[in-house]
C-alpha cells in the first residue's frame, strides 16, 4: 500500500473524527444515498473524454481513451454490476446486517447489498487472512474489517476488473480498496481509497454519505442479457489509438485543455488550479 | 465402472501401448523435460503448490508451472495436466491430500512440459480399466488430441530424444473435434481448438460440475504464448477464447456459473475470460493496423500497442516477454496477409 500526500491528509482527518477507542458502532439498518454537488457523476455520468481528476497512467489513459460504449451491446457484458470500489458511488441504497457468534454475541461479519443489481458483499470480521492469489475474483472482493475506535477499517482484495469512472477508465484486477465507515447520529460515511498499479499513479480517493432511512427497501434487480444488435461472434467494441472522435467533445464544449482533461495526478492537488488558469490563459486547447 | 465413449474414433497408439506395457516400471525418477521446438517453459520455478476448491468434486492445484485440475470421486481420480517432471513427486503429494484413489486419467491440454512432464511419474502410480483388449492397465491412461502425442514423441532439431520420456506418452487420443468421456458419474468433453496456443489444445469441459479447464488458452497472469513452431496462431487463440466464452454461463450478474480453471493464475468465470479477450482482441486489432498502415515489427513495437495490458499480462524478463508476444501476432498477421 502506498499513501501519497492527499491520501495522507485523508487519513489526518479521519484520525481527528475517531471517538472511543473501543466502541463498536451499530452500522446497520437500511441506509438510503445522499447525493450532492457530486451528482451530475453519480446519475447521468461523465462526458467521453472527461478524464479530470483522475490520477491515470500512461496505461490508464490509454485504456480509457480506446474505450467505446458500444461494449454494452455485448450480451456478456450487459449484466456487469458495479465493482465494490466504484458500487457505493452509483445507485448505493445500501442495507447492512450483522451476523453474530452467538455464544460470545461477537459480531463475526457484515454484510451489505446495494441496490445498483443487488450486490452482496460480506465484511469478515473474525481476523481471517485473505485468500490465496489462485483464489477467484469477484466484483465484491474478498474484504475483512477491524475497528479503529469507532472506525470500521475496511480492506478489500480479489476484485474483479471494473472501472474508476464511467466513461472508461478502468482498474486492474490487482487493484485493491481501502475503506473507513464512519456512523454520525443518523449519518453514515464511507471514505474510500482505491489503489492500482496499473492504471492509477496515485490512489482514487473518495467520501460518500447515507442517511439512515428504516422505511427504504430495495427492490429486486434481476438481469437478463441478450442480443439488441446483431455482431458477429468475437466483436470486441474499442477505438483505435488516436481515433476516437468522441474524446475532443468534452473539453471543446467546456474549454477544458487537453491536459486537463486526460487527468494525471497533478490535477488532484490544488495549485493545479493556478496551472489550468494559465493554460487557459494561454488559450490551449 | 470407467465408461469411455466409442462416438467418436479414437486411436490409441500400439506402439505407445507397448512401450507403457513394459516401460513402465523403467521410469525410476523424475527426469527434466527437454527443450522442445519452442521456448515453451522448461525451468520449474521455487515450488510452492497451493490447492483451491473450484466446485463440487473438483480442485485446481497452482504452483507446478501450469494449473492441475483435479476431479476425484469414487471410481478414482482424474487430472487434467501434470506440471514440470521435476515436481510430480510433491505434485502426487498433493493429489493424495485431496484422495486416496487410484488415479485413472491424465488428460493433457497440449504437449508443452509444464503441463506433461509429471505424466511419465504419475501414470505408472495409477490404474485403467480399459477394454477387453487392454484390461486393467497397471497404469493411469494418458488423453490428448494425437498432435501431443506427435509433439512428446518426436525429436527435433539436434535434440536427440522425445520431448518427455516414453512413459508419459498419451496412450489415448483422438483427432476429431471433440472426445466424450464418462468418469465419476461425470460427462466430460475433450474439445480440440485448432492452431491456437499449439495445434494440439484441448479444453476440458466437466459437465455435471460445470468446470472448464482451458490448459493455455486462458491465463490470467500472462499474454497467450503463440507457439508458432507447433502450429500456434493468433486468430486461433482468438477463436478459442471465443469458443470457451459461448460455453461458459455466467450463474448472474456476469459472475461464477461455469468456473474456468486457467493454465496458468487464478481460478475464473466467464467474465474473467472476456476481460481475456477483449484485450488480446484489442491488441491484434491495433498491430494489425499498424501493418495495414506498412510500419515493420520494429516501429510496431516501438508503438507500443498493448501498453495499457503490460502492466497485467507483461514480462520484461523470462521465457514469454511482451516484446515476444507482439512479434508473434505481427508475425502470424503478417503471414497472413
Amino acid at each position: 500500500m502506498y499513501f501519497t500526500r492527499l491520501t495522507r491528509g485523508a487519513l489526518a482527518a479521519l484520525a481527528l473524527v475517531g471517538g472511543s477507542a473501543h466502541a463498536q458502532v451499530d452500522l446497520t439498518g437500511m441506509w438510503g444515498q445522499l447525493v450532492h454537488s457530486d451528482g451530475p457523476d453519480r446519475g447521468v455520468g461523465p462526458d467521453y473524454g472527461d478524464y479530470t481528476g483522475l490520477p491515470l497512467s500512461a496505461a490508464g489513459l490509454l485504456r480509457a481513451e480506446s474505450w467505446s460504449d458500444q461494449k454494452w451491446t455485448v450480451p456478456e457484458h450487459q449484466c456487469e454490476p458495479h465493482p465494490i470500489d466504484y458500487a457505493p458511488w452509483g445507485p448505493a441504497g445500501m442495507r447492512v446486517w450483522s451476523e453474530v457468534d452467538h455464544p460470545t454475541q461477537r459480531i463475526t461479519a457484515l454484510h451489505q447489498t446495494f441496490q445498483w443489481m443487488i450486490t452482496h458483499r460480506v465484511i469478515y470480521l473474525d481476523g481471517r487472512p485473505h485468500p490465496s492469489q489462485y483464489a477467484p475474483h469477484t466484483w465484491m472482493g474478498f474484504s475483512t474489517g477491524k475497528w479503529i475506535g469507532d472506525k470500521l477499517v475496511v480492506n478489500t482484495t480479489h476484485i474483479k476488473e471494473g472501472w474508476t469512472r464511467r466513461n472508461g477508465p478502468a482498474r486492474s484486477d490487482k487493484g485493491s480498496l481501502t475503506e473507513f465507515w464512519m456512523r454520525h447520529d443518523n449519518v453514515l460515511t464511507i471514505t474510500s481509497i482505491t489503489e492500482d498499479p496499473v492504471y492509477l499513479t496515485e490512489p482514487v480517493v473518495r467520501s460518500m454519505n447515507w442517511q439512515l432511512d428504516p422505511g427504504y427497501q430495495h427492490g429486486p434487480y434481476p438481469c437478463s442479457a441478450r442480443v439488441e444488435i446483431d455482431r458477429p461472434q468475437g466483436f470486441v467494441a474499442h477505438f483505435l489509438p488516436g481515433q476516437n472522435p468522441l474524446i475532443a467533445e468534452f473539453r471543446k464544449n467546456l474549454g477544458v485543455p487537453i491536459e486537463a482533461a486526460q487527468g494525471g495526478a497533478e490535477s488532484l492537488y490544488p495549485e493545479y488550479e493556478q496551472k489550468l488558469k494559465a493554460m487557459i490563459k494561454a488559450g490551449k486547447k | 465402472m470407467v465408461q469411455v465413449s466409442l462416438k467418436r474414433r479414437t486411436v490409441a497408439s500400439a506402439v505407445v501401448l507397448t512401450l507403457l506395457a513394459v516401460g513402465a516400471a523403467a521410469v525410476q525418477a523424475a527426469q527434466p523435460a527437454r527443450r522442445g521446438q519452442a521456448a515453451a517453459p522448461a525451468a520449474a520455478p521455487p515450488l510452492e503448490l497451493v490447492t483451491e476448491h473450484v466446485r463440487g468434486n473438483i480442485y485446481m492445484i497452482g504452483g507446478d508451472g501450469g494449473n492441475v485440475t483435479v476431479q476425484i470421486g469414487d471410481e478414482g481420480v482424474l487430472i487434467v495436466d501434470s506440471g514440470f517432471a521435476q515436481n510430480a513427486q510433491a505434485l502426487l503429494v498433493e493429489i493424495r491430500k485431496l484422495s486416496k484413489e487410484k488415479i485413472d486419467y491424465i488428460v493433457n491440454t497440449h504437449y508443452h512440459p509444464d503441463h506433461t512432464g509429471g505424466n511419465a511419474v504419475i501414470a505408472p502410480t495409477g490404474e485403467f480399466v480399459g477394454n477387453v483388449r487392454v484390461g486393467v492397465a497397471p497404469r493411469a491412461a494418458i488423453w490428448a488430441h494425437e498432435n501431443v502425442l506427435t509433439r512428446v514423441s518426436t525429436s527435433t532439431g539436434s535434440v536427440k530424444e522425445p520431448l518427455i520420456p516414453a512413459q508419459g506418452w498419451p496412450s489415448e487420443t483422438y483427432f476429431t473435434a471433440s472426445q466424450e468421456l464418462v468418469f465419476n458419474d461425470e460427462p466430460i468433453q475433450l474439445i480440440h481448438m485448432p492452431n491456437a496456443h499449439t495445434d494440439g489444445d484441448s479444453v476440458v469441459f466437466f459437465r455435471r460440475a460445470d468446470v472448464i479447464a482451458t490448459g493455455d488458452l486462458f491465463n490470467t497472469t500472462m499474454y497467450p504464448y503463440i507457439d508458432a513452431a507447433a502450429g500456434g496462431n493468433i486468430n486461433g487463440y482468438i477463436d478459442a477464447l471465443n469458443r470457451i466464452i459461448d460455453l461458459a454461463i455466467p450463474a448472474a450478474n456476469e459472475e461464477g456459473g461455469t468456473m474456468i480453471v486457467s493454465g496458468h493464475g487464478r481460478i475464473a468465470d466467464e467474465y474473467d475470460l472476456l476481460v481475456y479477450r477483449d484485450a488480446i482482441t484489442i491488441i491484434r486489432d491495433r498491430i494489425a493496423d499498424m501493418i495495414a498502415r506498412g510500419m515493420t515489427l520494429e516501429q510496431v513495437q516501438a508503438a507500443r500497442p498493448s501498453l495499457d495490458y503490460d502492466g497485467i499480462y507483461g514480462a520484461t524478463s523470462g521465457f514469454w516477454t511482451t516484446t515476444q508476444f507482439v512479434a508473434a501476432v505481427y508475425n502470424n498477421l503478417k503471414q497472413a496477409k
